[in-house]
């Protein structure tokens, strides 16, 4: 009686027809970016000659691969009902561990030398270990999740900085950048890793009871712990799942740019958020899909090409990027006619 | 002959093809309660929606004391017009009274909130209408009944004389309704006028003057209390001859059925040494006062809290503790005490709230066979006649009695061994009500032990025995047959020390 938003429908026994449009209807909203993606994509074809061939789409994919991977940790820690800002320092500090455990102290390493493959292993056990840590805090001691990972990623930022002493690593082993240098069917590892990535949390999500969890959790936390759902621990599993996630991107963005500087990563959480809302991921937990998130990566992947190609000036983009951004907030308002909280 | 404070006349409110109110009438003369009851469902929420100025209807007229109602975005005309007490809080809980009393109205010196004179006046104001409430504490705090006096408070220094009270009982025990109902008698005496919603019809005799019945959008009749019995006015608001009201049919379970649950001396901070046994199929109400822990009790077997001593063996096993999952796992299926609260999730559908706790049996490896899952959901709206358009329909959809069908089909999705049912039917229709007790008395029939905890004396008498709660304490035990003041004595304390 209380809600005045949603007045109390009276269930009369629907037509299959009208039970039918309105799951279609539920559908169609998760689409709802594919046709802006679409006229972004024919401007861009009338804008630019260059746009639409082969070699620019790979490296629109190529380029996205990264923040993919972190929009995709960033998603499911949202879906839960919780906020990770330090994802954006693990892109920077997990594979930069890896680097100084290979590297020998005269490329600035500590010295180790590690095996490359232990080094690697070591960049994910890195990302799941700051997600364990976050998780604790935010978790067990019920710290706000907002704060405690904004410390976490200044805390982790300025670790990166000191060990490094703000210079840029670079000269690592091959296998280090090979997630963006090796080639499958002329499209790289990256792409394809993220889009199996998706495909498989997106798979978890609709079809594994852990994924429904995450809904479940992020809609209404008591309701899940009344229905059986061990939800601190769920939750802890997210944290260090979307951390092991955001390592990954760590070290795809090293293979892109081909070294690690003391700035990789930074301000990257801004996009990372503005992709996931745009595609449809509710800030309060609950809602979006894996289809809506990769959405929005491509969306933005595709505006960052195009104001690349378009050659503008460098003093600009930044104005110009924060802009669509939020020309595509409020597009993705009006598609989808629903509020996004 | 007086004018009419309220007259809604010929009120129709469509939300798309669905018609929420077809024929929404009300007359409420000055300085009566006037009780407005129906089923979920039967437009109530609509038509208050209307007489507060919150949706315009798409036909029909409201008028105020004879005049036109002020145009909807008026919203100063219509606060000093009416005003409605929702279930849900409308203050801000982190403000202190006195605040929340002139939230964006605070009297000003020179352009500055004057918090000295806030505070007298909202002691001034608390003072004029006999409200009790210590105007510096933080709202949060206040007891439910206390916070509803506050907002009646507030709506009358607005200078509405009309308020509507939407289910203001259904989160008090019997004590507190009293209180709050010899209240309403004051501030009618002192010329305020009530439209009381509420499920309990018992408590529409006991305070109100006339009642009105709306049922399937429409309106019914209207009528003085004194000149419609109960059962009259329980066949106006469900359209046949009353069903359920009846005697209590609770089917004695053979007293040598072996013993399902059995607690032992169980004790934590809200309840003592509680012993209690169910057998197999049979139902044991728990009955007792807001504090008396009943609730606390009944989560505890659900495997909500972890007592700090005793013992309770399902089926000659240990019950785990302080894990809902392990609970389930035991064989506990159970329905939380608040649907909005820990029942339900509301964005996700009927199918993934029916079957939430059982999603590891339709599949393996946590996979999820989607068509065993709608099969399952089916089965289970089939099982408890929800109204529904079929699986995939998100649960906020759902009337509140539907949605508690919901919740009760996803503890009975799980085959339990011992049903665990706190409050099973509060705040919905009088028919839902039928419905999801003879889902209880199936389940009995199939042979799983029921424990009910609830306020209701409609749901305790399909129970085979009661146990009393007071303070924490098993102080009584009825059997099936009680009479209802017997019962209510011993909730109360009245009939022991």
């Amino acid at each position: 009686m209380a809600d005045t938003k949603a007045p109390p429908v009276t269930p009369v026994p629907a037509p299959d027809g009208r039970a039918a449009r309105a799951v279609l209807l539920r559908r169609a909203r998760e689409l709802a970016l594919v046709p802006a993606l679409l006229l972004l994509m024919v401007l861009g074809t009338v804008v630019n000659d260059s746009f639409l061939t082969e070699r620019n789409l790979i490296s629109i994919l190529g380029a996205s691969a990264a923040l993919a991977m972190v929009v995709l940790a960033e998603s499911l820690v949202l879906i839960t009902g919780k906020f990770d800002l330090s994802l954006e320092s693990v892109v920077g500090i997990a594979p930069a561990v890896g680097a100084l455990l290979v590297l020998p102290s005269a490329q600035s390493g500590w010295g180790i030398e590690f095996p490359a493959p232990l080094a690697l292993l070591a960049i994910l056990l890195v990302g799941a270990a700051v997600g364990a840590f976050n998780g604790i805090l935010v978790v067990k001691f019920k710290l706000n999740a907002f704060i405690v990972t904004l410390a976490m990623l200044i805390v982790l930022r300025g670790l990166l900085v000191g060990a490094t002493k703000g210079k840029t690593l670079f000269g690592m082993p091959d296998s280090f950048y090979s997630l963006a240098t090796t080639t499958f069917l002329s499209v790289p590892l990256s792409v394809w890793l993220a889009a199996i990535a998706f495909a498989v949390a997106g798979l978890l999500l609709r079809y594994h009871r852990v994924g429904r969890a995450l809904y479940a959790i992020g809609g209404n936390a008591d309701a899940a712990r009344a229905a059986g759902i061990r939800v601190e621990r769920v939750m802890l599993g997210v944290f260090v799942v979307a951390g092991v996630l955001a390592s990954v991107g760590g070290i795809m963005q090293t293979g892109y740019v081909g070294a690690i500087s003391a700035n990789q990563g930074n301000n990257m959480i801004f996009t990372v958020f503005a992709a996931a809302v745009i595609g449809g991921i509710s800030l309060d937990g609950g809602k979006g899909t894996m289809f809506g998130a990769l959405t929005g990566v491509l969306l933005l992947g595709v505006v960052q090409n195009l104001l690349t190609l378009a050659q503008v000036p460098s003093f600009w983009i930044q104005a110009i990027y924060g802009g669509i951004i939020l020309v595509a907030l409020m597009i993705a308002r009006v598609t989808t006619g629903r509020a996004q909280d | 002959m007086t004018t009419p404070l309220v007259q809604a006349e010929g009120i129709v409110k469509r939300y798309g093809p669905t018609v929420a109110l077809a024929d929404g009438r009300l007359t409420v003369l000055p300085g009566e309660s006037h009780a407005l009851v129906g089923r979920n469902g039967a437009g109530k929420s609509t038509l208050v929606n209307v007489l507060t100025g919150l949706q315009a209807p798409d036909e029909g007229t409201v008028h105020f004391d004879g005049r036109p109602a002020p145009p909807l975005a008026d919203r100063d005309a219509w606060r000093r017009t009416v005003a409605c007490v929702y279930q849900k809080p409308m203050v801000v809980p982190e403000l202190t009274v006195a605040e929340n009393l002139f939230v964006n109205r605070q009297p000003l010196h020179r352009g500055f909130i004057s918090w000295r004179r806030l505070r007298s006046e909202a002691v001034a104001l608390l003072d004029t209408w006999d409200v009790h409430v210590d105007p510096d504490a933080r709202t949060a705090e206040l007891k439910v009944e206390d916070r509803q006096m506050v907002e009646i408070a507030r709506a009358l220094s607005f200078g509405a004389r009309f308020i509507v009270l939407d289910e203001p009982t259904a989160q008090l025990d019997n004590r507190e309704i009293e209180r709050l109902f010899s209240r309403m008698r004051a501030l009618q005496d002192s010329g305020v006028t009530f439209l009381f919603i509420s499920h309990h019809l018992q408590e529409v005799y006991e305070v109100c003057q006339t009642v009105t019945v709306l049922r399937d959008a429409r309106w019914i009749t209207t009528a003085p209390v004194a000149e419609l019995p109960r059962a009259a006015l329980v066949e106006a608001m469900a359209g046949e001859s009353a069903a359920g009201h009846g005697p209590a049919r609770a089917t004695a379970a053979s007293a040598d059925a072996p013993v399902v649950l059995d607690v032992h001396g169980l004790t934590s901070a809200p309840f003592q040494e509680v012993d209690l046994t169910v057998r197999r199929g049979e139902a044991v109400g728990l009955a007792g006062t807001s504090g008396s822990g009943k609730i606390e009790l009944a989560e505890t077997l659900a495997g909500l809290h972890r007592p700090t001593a005793g013992s309770a063996q399902l089926d000659g096993r240990r019950l785990p503790f302080g894990d809902v999952r392990a609970a389930l796992e035991a064989g506990v299926g159970w329905v939380p005490r608040d649907r909005h609260e820990q029942g339900l999730v509301s964005g996700m559908t009927i199918g993934d709230n029916t079957t939430m706790s059982v999603l590891d049996r339709l599949g393996r490896y946590g996979f999820v066979g989607t068509e065993r899952r709608r099969g399952v959901a089916a089965e289970l709206i089939e099982r408890l006649d929800i109204h529904t358009e079929g699986p995939e329909q998100p649960v906020s959809d759902l009337s509140g009695g539907n949605a508690q069908k919901v919740v009760m089909a996803r503890a009975l999705a799980s085959d339990p061994r011992l049903l665990v049912l706190i409050n099973p039917t509060a705040g919905v229709d009088v028919k839902s009500k039928e419905s999801l007790l003879a889902r209880m008395d199936s389940a009995r029939e199939d042979g799983t032990a029921v424990l009910v905890v609830s306020d209701e004396l409609d749901d305790l008498r399909h129970c085979d025995r009661v146990l009393v709660l007071f303070h924490g304490r098993v102080v009584a035990e009825h059997p099936a047959g009680w009479r209802d003041h017997e019962l209510i004595a011993s909730i109360e304390g009245v009939d022991h020390g």
